[in-house]
């Protein structure tokens, strides 16, 4: 049995149509089997609401009298592009105010407008004969606008890695809050009810699709930025008018020291069509695998620690490396099926219907990395090989002796095997010797918990660290944890001149 | 019931926690401590019926004893129920219903505070 696009709109015309969330479909399917679901149910309703960092919109303000070019331009102090046209512009979610930093970015002003608040308008140009006008500053409210279109980059992700920290500080990501030694597991995604993972070869997903987005009627235009199907995560372009947008289903976030972040509500209506769509919107949590991925290694490919399926995060626990690890959820699952529910309602009282995608999205791209043409300088390409270092028992006098002598303020602490087990600055010898606490040896004074890199981590990585422990120079060591030179602020201040005399 | 303790070290290195247990034979439980050279702020757990007697020593003492009725606050109108705040908080205040809402026990609260950075949407304060 077949079911065409036309027959589906008849019947929601008709007021007969039946709808179901993409939740209800797995115990559906159990009960009723294949065919008799295809038979009975005509669309499943999706939803997911979540960090959608790639979201924005394209407003156009109007002109001004005397007119003006918007060259550049602040909506409470956060800056919209402005390098289109007079008087449009792009305001991106992340963009965080120049005035307020991470609490007030891009998102907060689409909250405020679509809540009906205020926001004041500051553009400058250099003027022109056409666009005589240099500054403008006005109030504004979202009906005052032409237009305010949301244009989302990249929504609705088919699924997303889950996170944890093996290391022994706490990480503040855009995964949320990463407590150390696998204290957390913070994942998102609404699993099941996500609308890619309902139908993962965009069979009925794709371009010109009407969607529901924050409450307003939208339409998809097609792949995502980044979209991925074919390793598994897919994402859309969507849009739509800001001025039928509910706050309910847009809400600005910041991520603590990582920024500024837009939540949105994205639904689609999978129509079925067929056996397929009833057997890919039947999936469940337990068929979505995802990978926890460790944020404590800061290269692109962070090494993964554990497969796991949505049911399992939504369990709440999972055990990593013998021992019970809580899970956190960024996205809503509750606001997720509000998502579902409401486009489900609007189905059902005739105030919605489906559409074939008028263009076709590929299922099986994989995206790329980026390609870098500079080499990117690492430690050994800047630091100093030639180590001064002191053994565990000897005195306070002998390493004092050996920074004066090296001219370092460092002194890497080895152990009889030569393996590095701790440091000790000028410091905390300048501080023994005050003291006066008598035989004291470097084992007694040194600090033991050593922040150190490698000679082939890249050089903004090693910068972190100093930046972040608030420390001027990291002992470099080998596989084996010996230590084969130094890598010091000065190092790094060294590398920057270079930069300036390129 | 959860008392916040705050006392000033200026009159020397009493030990307040340990002669109220010891006098008393209440077993505190200390769930938070703060101390440094010249004052402290505890915050520590006594069963209900137990608290009179030991807000009235601790007080003869020289502290000064609140008794913490709630700590966390969640402002209804921001909170998402994303359920961000629910692995970051070390004493299980937060936590999942069946239908996916985010309900508190505010009774565990050790007003770390932790979870007032975590949240994305600051919908979380503490009533101090």
């Amino acid at each position: 049995m077949l079911k065409s696009i036309d027959e589906i709109n008849a019947k929601i015309r008709d007021g007969n149509v039946n709808v179901v969330t993409a939740e209800e479909m797995p115990f559906l399917v159990r009960e009723l089997g294949e065919e008799k679901t295809l038979a009975e149910v005509d669309i499943v309703t999706t939803g997911t609401f979540g960090a959608m960092c790639s979201s924005g919109a394209f407003l156009n303000f109007g002109h001004a009298d005397p007119p003006i070019k918007m060259e550049r331009l602040w909506l409470n102090d956060v800056e919209a592009y402005g390098g289109i046209a007079a008087v449009d512009a792009y305001l991106g979610a992340t963009q965080q105010s120049t005035t307020q930093g991470e609490r007030y970015g891009g998102a907060h002003v689409m909250e405020d407008l679509i809540t009906g608040d205020a926001v004041e308008l500051h553009a400058i140009s250099k003027g022109t004969d056409c666009y005589p006008r240099k500054t403008i500053t006005t109030e504004l409210v979202l009906e005052d606008l032409n237009q305010a279109i949301m244009v989302n980059p990249r929504n609705a992700y088919q699924r997303y890695n889950a996170a944890t920290n093996s290391t022994d500080h706490t990480l503040f990501t855009y995964m949320g809050t990463l407590l150390p030694n696998f204290g957390n597991i913070s994942y998102s995604g609404a699993g099941a009810l996500s609308p890619i993972s309902n139908d993962p070869e965009f069979r009925t997903i794709g371009g010109g699709v009407p969607i529901f987005l924050c409450g307003a009627h939208g339409m998809i235009i097609g792949e995502g930025t980044q979209h991925s199907p074919g390793t598994g995560y897919g994402t859309l372009m969507v849009t739509a008018d800001m001025k039928q947008m509910q706050p309910e289903f847009l809400r600005a976030a910041t991520m603590h020291r990582y920024g500024v972040t837009l939540y949105i509500g994205v639904g689609v209506p999978i129509p079925l069509l067929d056996l397929e769509l009833v057997r890919s919107t039947a999936v469940r949590d337990e068929d979505i695998v995802v990978d926890i991925v460790d944020y404590g290694i800061p290269i692109r490919a962070r090494p993964s620690i554990k497969k796991v399926t949505y049911a399992d995060l939504k369990n709440g626990k999972i055990e990593i490396n013998g021992e019970e690890v809580r899970t956190s959820s960024l996205s809503s699952y509750l606001q997720a099926r509000k998502v579902a529910e409401t486009l489900k309602r609007w189905i059902i009282e005739n105030k919605f219907e489906l559409a074939l995608p008028t263009r076709k999205i590929d299922n099986k791209k994989v995206a790329k990395p980026l390609r870098e043409t500079a080499r990117v300088p690492r430690v050994k390409d800047i630091m100093d090989w030639t180590v001064i270092s002191i053994s565990v028992d000897e005195s306070i006098r002998t390493a004092a002796k050996k920074l004066l002598k090296g001219e370092a303020d460092h002194l890497p602490v080895l152990d009889k095997d030569g393996i590095l087990v701790g440091i000790v600055t000028t410091y905390d010898v300048s501080k023994a010797v005050v003291k006066e606490s008598g035989n004291q040896v470097v084992k007694d004074i040194m600090t033991t918990k050593v922040i150190k890199t490698t000679a082939n981590e890249h050089i903004d990585v090693a910068a972190r660290k100093l930046e972040r422990f608030n420390i001027s120079a990291l002992p470099v060591v080998d596989a084996n944890n010996k230590v084969i030179g130094m890598l010091t602020a000065i190092d790094l201040g060294k590398l920057f001149a270079k930069r300036w005399q390129k | 019931m959860k008392l916040l303790v705050t006392f000033s070290k200026k009159k020397g290195h009493e030990p307040i926690i340990a002669k109220v247990v010891k006098e008393t034979g209440v077993l505190i439980s200390v769930e938070r401590a703060h101390i440094d050279s010249v004052a402290g702020e505890v915050l520590i757990d006594v069963p209900d019926s137990d608290s009179q007697i030991v807000c009235d020593l601790m007080r003869a003492k020289g502290a000064t004893v609140r008794i913490l009725e709630e700590g966390i606050d969640r402002n209804e109108s921001e909170c998402i129920d994303c359920g961000a705040c629910i692995s970051i908080c070390p004493a299980e205040v937060f936590y999942f219903d069946e239908n996916w809402k985010v309900n508190l026990r505010k009774g565990r609260c050790v007003l770390c505070g932790k979870c007032i950075t975590a949240c994305p949407h600051q919908a979380l304060s503490q009533t101090l």
